[in-house]
């Protein structure tokens, strides 16, 4: 009670500084809010946009037609299907990460684990440099320098090989020219090392030292430690940055379209040229001219939203999930 | 026990040739463990320093003092987790069973399997089955057999008090249990693998009272067959559940000698200081 007085006492004397403090509640609040509801409106608009856009081919193709038509023909005919860009995003992207998984964990465990503090944090600095290359840099190195060299050392000699020993297998390799999905699925594989590497290391970080002090007190070697405590509390956030990096290798454009050979129509061959969802866009969006094109293009743009968004939600949810189960100790 | 006893000392000494000192008498029967004149640094700073002190068997040997005294550092000390830890280093001795444990030939990987240490936070693997957490050390040297695991994991949870509330769930993950049942989780899984010796860091600082009090029930039942370390901040508990207990003040051993004798009679003046309440 004497309390309550004391502070209503308080509030009468000074009036003019509450109504000032309120009013700063209040003001930062509408901020916040407002600026929150902005990314809600900006996500929503943006899908909005996207389907209205491409409802026009979805009307014109129908949903299934336009996601498993094979043909791609801005020119002549104007049929426009997606299959070849969905399935060209699809194998780059899980065989770049399939190449890249591996190694990848080996280098975040290697930097956690077993480096000396400054040999850790020069390969971390330098990956958080790679990481930083710009996408086209990569992808005009790939066309000048990667590109020829593969196609020379790697590509030719197998394919005269093949063509001597197994001539059947020619059209699955596909041509040598050096601009395909092997070229692409490498760089593609060397951009996201990087991400996987960091977000490996990060979540083997975070596993707490009495984990690591309990394998050792069981008598474990180094790499029991890693393999009985580290490597199970931390694959939750391992799984998350390897669906992290799928991610980005599902979305990433520049060096893909500089690297890939960009050939709209199936059937693809390992080594021959092919395209993505993210190379189709930026090749053809300034001369698409017809509605159609655009549509189906914006089309093209909204498969992609939607799958990346699923992987990202996955992601989450695998970090959530298994960190749930392998409990967040208090 | 006794068996395994023999057999580890045998590998031991076949495998290192380290010669057999003896203990010398020193009044206290049954020396499991002895440190001497061992000091810790970590970089420049001392952790402790010229800790000699007897463990032994069938007793609890509590080590108290106020926080930053060392009583941790040297309990690591005893089974050789510094050597994980960065520029920690230790000199002098520490024997088992006649053995310095810090001679160069000694794997340290065999002392901790002889010396098992529980710390102050439970440590589950939170991901692994309770059956697995128990057998895990014994996994470790590839022990296989099933009936053997199943065996042992029934025998370290029983011995842990554990294994009637769990016995019906093996499978679920050791991060399931309740904040009590993991630390005597721990404990079981110390256990699976025979140490002779076990330290313990504060087991029960992160328990509520009812866990702490069943831990402590645990100790007297586990003190007829392991020779005990607890470090407490608990000085009631020091009291009821050791033997001998030792005072670090500063990094030093201030006095050791039977509890009994230390709690009514200390000899020195810090000692009695601490114990009232004066500080600390």
């Amino acid at each position: 009670m004497i309390m309550k007085d004391k502070q209503k006492e308080g509030i009468s004397k000074k009036p003019l500084g509450i109504i000032y403090r309120w009013l700063g509640d209040r003001i930062f609040f509408t901020l916040a809010f407002a600026l929150g509801l902005t990314i809600i409106v900006l996500s929503v608009s943006m899908a909005w946009v996207l389907s209205d856009e491409s409802s026009l081919a979805f009307k014109e193709f129908g949903i299934g037609g336009f996601l498993t038509g094979t043909t791609w023909n801005p020119g002549v005919g104007l049929k426009f299907g997606a299959l070849p860009f969905i399935l060209g995003t699809m194998v780059t992207s899980v065989a770049a990460l399939a190449i890249a998984f591996l190694p990848a964990i080996a280098i975040g465990i290697f930097i956690a684990e077993y480096a000396p503090k400054w040999i850790g944090s020069i390969i971390d600095n330098l990956i958080h440099l790679i990481a930083a290359i710009p996408s086209v840099v990569v992808g005009i190195w790939g066309i000048f320098a990667f590109a020829p060299w593969m196609r020379e050392s790697v590509y030719i000699p197998v394919f005269n090989w093949t063509a001597n020993n197994w001539p059947s297998l020619l059209p699955v390799l596909g041509n040598p020219m050096g601009y395909g999905i092997a070229t692409a699925t490498i760089i593609l594989a060397l951009m996201i090392i990087p991400f996987t590497t960091v977000l490996t290391r990060d979540a083997i970080s975070k596993v707490p030292r009495e984990q690591r002090e309990a394998a050792w007190a069981l008598g474990a070697t180094r790499w029991e430690v890693i393999r009985m405590a580290v490597l199970p509390y931390a694959r939750g956030g391992i799984l998350a940055g390897v669906m992290l990096s799928f991610g980005r290798a599902i979305g990433e454009t520049m060096a893909v379209a500089m690297l890939i050979g960009n050939k709209n129509t199936l059937p693809f061959t390992i080594i021959g040229p092919a395209a993505t969802m993210p190379s189709v866009i930026i090749n053809e969006f300034r001369e698409a001219v017809g509605s159609l094109h655009v549509s189906s293009l914006m089309g093209i743009g909204l498969v992609l939203f939607v799958i990346s968004l699923t992987v990202n939600l996955i992601a989450a949810y695998i970090t959530r999930k298994l960190s749930a189960t392998g409990g967040q100790l208090v | 026990m006794l068996k395994n006893k023999k057999l580890a000392g045998a590998v031991v000494s076949e495998k290192t040739n380290i010669p057999n000192k003896k203990i010398e008498e020193n009044g206290l029967p049954g020396i499991r463990m002895e440190s001497r004149d061992l000091t810790v640094k970590y970089g420049t700073v001392t952790g402790v320093k010229n800790i000699s002190l007897p463990i032994c068997n069938e007793k609890v040997t509590a080590l108290i003092g106020p926080s930053g005294c060392g009583k941790t550092t040297f309990l690591r000390s005893l089974n050789r987790m510094h050597d994980i830890t960065r520029n920690a280093t230790v000199s002098g001795e520490v024997l088992l069973d006649g053995r310095n444990i810090y001679h160069p030939k000694v794997n340290p990987v065999d002392i901790r399997r002889k010396v098992g240490i529980i710390f102050q936070k439970p440590t589950p693997f939170p991901t692994m089955s309770i059956f697995n957490n128990v057998v895990a050390g014994l996994k470790l040297v590839g022990i296989k057999n099933k009936k053997l695991l199943n065996e042992v994991c029934e025998r370290a949870l029983k011995q842990a008090a554990l294994f009637d509330e769990v016995k019906d769930r093996l499978n679920s993950p050791g991060g399931s249990l309740s904040g009590g049942q993991q630390q005597r989780l721990s404990i079981a899984r110390a256990l699976a693998i025979e140490p002779e010796v076990i330290l313990m860091d504060e087991p029960t600082s992160s328990l509520d009272p009812q866990s702490s009090s069943k831990i402590e029930d645990l100790i007297h039942e586990l003190k007829k067959n392991y020779a005990i370390v607890i470090v407490t901040h608990n000085l009631q508990q020091a009291g009821r559940v050791s033997d001998n207990t030792g005072f670090f003040y500063l990094g030093e051993l201030v006095e050791f000698g039977e509890t009994e004798k230390i709690y009514t009679n200390p000899a020195n003046k810090r000692t009695e200081e601490y114990l009232t309440g004066k500080f600390g």
